[in-house]
């Protein structure tokens, strides 16, 4: 064997936290010139920190990072881009006013000496880095764009920087079948030239027939790296979920579930097509799927809090009608907000108006005149079966850490004793601890006779708590599962459908 | 002069930090004055100086509300100056000026809704369409007289009465501001109406998404800031017996400084009516301070923003540390 040279990126022993959550253990990352190398893992395994960390937007605690087996500090976005790295996110960042070839080229104008912006000569340039991926004219503005091509567009302004590592975040999720082939032929083309290409993607048939190696993520460590004509998808399948559930969730219903709480059927908006589900008294129900499924979508059209839904719902089997989120708060169906700081709570007012705010009646007199005893003592009530822990109701919620932020934004929805109770995300960036209290809590509310109706993206979370997961995809019920069915490995194969489902009878390990 | 902690505690209850805060500030002032200058601690003196900012403060409260709820309004000036046109106007028509000045609030509460359809349907930000309210409101005023105040010498003594008449020895015009804010303050800090203010402000989303028809609040407070610009025109014109299409050019500087000193945000759920009116007592004893210590014109505005930057510097720290010390 012939020393090979050394491997164009590598990172080691990359570890980094957020508060209390620790993103990346165990981070190993290892690329070569000329390879397109994939990467998979569920939400949350660490995937798109490991990433920031390359693309400098993030800095690792501890840990390597090798180019050409130099080792280097990235400690911005411009440093990385000054080392060859691109970047195409997953979520867009075009300037919606500004034309598709100004976007394209917007790094080198702001690096570039010159003081006036080209003008011909830009948008030819642009129309020849476009050409191969799409038809689409430069001195367009972007926002006029559809999805699809503006993710093209970025794409193109990632090739303009003239880099050596691309990496591209789940490019094709937005994309046609026909666009994501003609993706894949570029990048062929410029990995042959000797890029080295990150390909981080959920979909293992795209994995299997244009990478040429996979790294398989877990909870925040490197779990196995291979060439893919070694392995199998399930073998990736299996490594990107293959972990024992532990005894952190309560236990679940035994016996039989009571009667319909809630019924909906046929629920249909923009985002999601014909969703019946029925939720019974006694049980959790679980929605899984991945990112941008439609399952927070169906929620928030259920309560009205988005969208213009069409279909039935009842409660206790009769027909409501649900006019704004105001009118579900009145009937008992509440939601939990998966973005607690954004929309779920008022930071800066105290703990005890927090709490009050879906129903103020409850804490006035005579003519709407607030009786702050009385709101003191609905928080210090609700707060305590909650196990809140904070020195004074009157404090401001911005002043607790997240798990008791997190029984805040839940003590906000029991106020007002819901009937049926959506929760969006119940323990994100909340520690062990209160994940667990909090799962405690919904078991409760379950048992008391409340229907809980669960949204998670991690998948031990629904696998642990619920009883009942309903799996969604692409804005349909793909399937339900319970009981021995309800495994990672279903949840995965209805959740991604054509990709997987395709590998896995390819493979023929999976039904 | 030092407050023992009892003292201090009692404040303390009565009002937040902040205004304790403003009241220690406004007494030292205060005592020093008596010391600097002989004119201060003198009836007349008192007088001249709660009847400066009293018809003012009513904006002030409007103000602080619509703060509150995440909103700004510059068309304070212009709107009071316009109340004075419109009910003058009218009057010099023969219409009796109580119903000439219920007309013309009614006008200003017009106006408010119509910046409240730009803001909540249209989606416009307060700020600009505020901005087009203040010069239109402004040309109507001058269009309306040709720019010349409209003497209005025929008003009768029963209505010049809410701008220079007294009870006992309060004026009249005392008693509506105190009348005013205290109503105002109890109805924020304790009914459920006025505490949707505050959802709406501190997070609108968040409101939203706890059931709060936010657009109506915003809508609501709007029009609340434009009507108490028309109460105040119509004691303004009480008081000078005149109709001034260019009174309150700049007010509403004065008025959001006030709110922002008494405690407000210009990104709303935060703001009292009592930290407000403090703000508003502190600017106006600076500036008549200053007067009476023959301290040049210019150096007052100087001086008044010095202060308000203090102030808002002053409450960004507090902000800052209350967020970093919680995380611990």
């Amino acid at each position: 064997m012939t020393t090979a040279p050394p491997p164009l990126l590598e990172l080691a022993d990359i570890a980094k936290s957020f508060g209390a959550v620790r993103a990346l253990r165990n981070g190993r990352f290892e690329l070569r010139a000329g390879e397109i190398h994939a990467l998979a893992g569920e939400n949350g395994a660490g995937k798109s920190t490991l990433m920031n960390i390359i693309d400098g937007i993030l800095q690792p605690d501890s840990g390597s990072i090798h180019i050409d087996g130099q080792p280097v500090r990235i400690d911005s976005p411009a440093t990385a881009q000054g080392l060859g790295i691109g970047f195409v996110h997953q979520e867009i960042a075009l300037c919606a006013d500004i034309s598709v070839a100004e976007n394209i080229f917007m790094a080198e104008t702001a690096q570039s000496r010159r003081r006036l912006m080209g003008g011909a000569d830009l948008i030819a340039r642009a129309a020849k880095v476009l050409a191969p991926l799409a038809a689409i004219d430069p001195r367009l503005p972007a926002g006029s764009l559809s999805i699809s091509q503006q993710q093209l567009v970025e794409i193109a302004k990632a090739l303009t920087l003239d880099c050596r590592i691309l990496i591209l975040d789940e490019p094709t999720a937005a994309l046609t079948g026909h666009e994501a082939q003609k993706l894949f032929g570029i990048m062929r083309n410029l990995a042959a030239r000797g890029m080295g290409i990150i390909y981080i993607s959920h979909r293992m048939a795209e994995i299997f027939q244009n990478c040429d190696r996979v790294t398989v993520m877990r909870d925040g460590q490197h779990i196995r790296t291979d060439r893919t004509r070694d392995i199998t998808p399930a073998d990736v399948v299996n490594a990107m979920v293959g972990r024992q559930i532990d005894a952190l969730y309560p236990a679940k219903l035994t016996g039989q579930r009571g009667p319909e709480i809630l019924s909906v059927t046929k629920l249909t908006d923009r985002r999601y097509q014909d969703v019946s589900f029925a939720l019974h008294r006694g049980e959790i129900l679980g929605f899984a799927g991945l990112i941008g499924a439609g399952r927070s979508e169906i929620a928030r059209g259920v309560t009205r809090l988005e969208g213009k839904a069409r279909g039935e719902v009842r409660l206790y089997g009769e027909a409501v009608t649900l006019r704004d989120y105001a009118d579900c708060i009145a009937k008992g169906i509440v939601y939990l907000s998966e973005d607690r700081k954004g929309d779920g709570l008022f930071l800066d007012l105290s703990i005890a108006a927090n709490i009050a705010a879906l129903d103020l009646s409850r804490i006035a007199g005579r003519g709407g005149v607030i009786d702050p005893a009385r709101e003191t003592e609905q928080a210090q009530r609700i707060g305590t079966s909650l196990k809140l822990k904070a020195a004074s109701m009157a404090h401001p919620v911005v002043s607790l850490s997240g798990g008791n932020q997190q029984k805040v934004a839940l003590a906000k929805l029991l106020a007002v004793e819901p009937k049926v109770i959506f929760l969006d995300e119940p323990t994100r960036g909340v520690d062990v601890g209160a994940k667990a209290e909090i799962h405690g809590i919904l078991r409760g509310l379950a048992h008391s006779g409340v229907g809980v109706a669960v949204i998670s993206s991690e998948m031990p979370e629904l696998i642990g708590l619920c009883d009942r997961v309903l799996v969604v995809s692409e804005g349909r019920i793909a399937g339900e599962l319970s009981g021995a069915d309800l495994t990672e490995t279903n949840i995965m194969t209805l959740a991604a459908p054509g990709a997987l489902s395709g590998a896995m009878a390819l493979s023929g390990t999976l039904p | 002069m030092n407050m023992t902690a009892q003292d201090r505690s009692l404040l303390s209850r009565l009002f937040g930090a902040r205004e304790t805060g403003l009241v220690l500030i406004i007494l030292t002032l205060f005592i020093i004055m008596s010391f600097a200058s002989p004119h201060f601690l003198t009836w007349t003196n008192m007088r001249a100086m709660t009847m400066a900012f009293s018809v003012e403060a009513i904006v002030v409260v409007g103000m602080t509300i619509l703060l509150i709820s995440g909103g700004i309004d510059l068309s304070v000036g212009s709107v009071t100056a316009l109340a004075m046109v419109i009910a003058g106007l009218l009057f010099l028509n023969g219409v009796n000026p109580w119903v000439a000045s219920l007309i013309a609030i009614a006008a200003c509460a017009g106006i408010g809704a119509v910046i409240g359809f730009f803001v909540t349907f249209v989606g416009l930000h307060h700020f600009i369409v505020t901005l087009g309210a203040m010069v239109i409101a402004r040309g109507l005023c001058l269009l309306g007289t040709g720019g010349r105040p409209l003497g209005l010498f025929e008003l009768p003594e029963s209505f010049k009465w809410i701008g220079i008449g007294s009870i006992g020895v309060i004026p009249v015009a005392i008693v509506i501001f105190v009348i005013v804010v205290v109503a105002f303050d109890f109805l924020l800090r304790r009914t459920t109406a006025f505490r949707l203010v505050y959802y709406t402000g501190s997070n609108e989303k968040a409101a939203a998404y706890s059931g709060i028809r936010t657009k109506r609040v915003i809508f609501l407070t709007t029009v609340l800031c434009s009507t108490l610009c028309g109460v105040a025109g119509i004691i303004y014109m009480a008081r000078f017996g005149s109709a001034q299409p260019t009174f309150g050019v700049g007010m509403e500087l004065n008025v959001i400084a006030a709110a922002v000193i008494g405690g407000a945000s210009l990104s709303g759920g935060k703001g009292t009516i009592f930290g407000a009116i403090l703000g508003a007592i502190l600017l106006s004893l600076v500036s008549s301070s200053l007067a009476l210590l023959n301290v040049s014109v210019y150096w007052q505005d100087i001086i008044r923003g010095t202060i308000l930057l203090a102030a808002v510097t002053f409450d960004h720290y507090l902000v800052k540390r209350q967020a970093a010390g919680g995380r611990a």
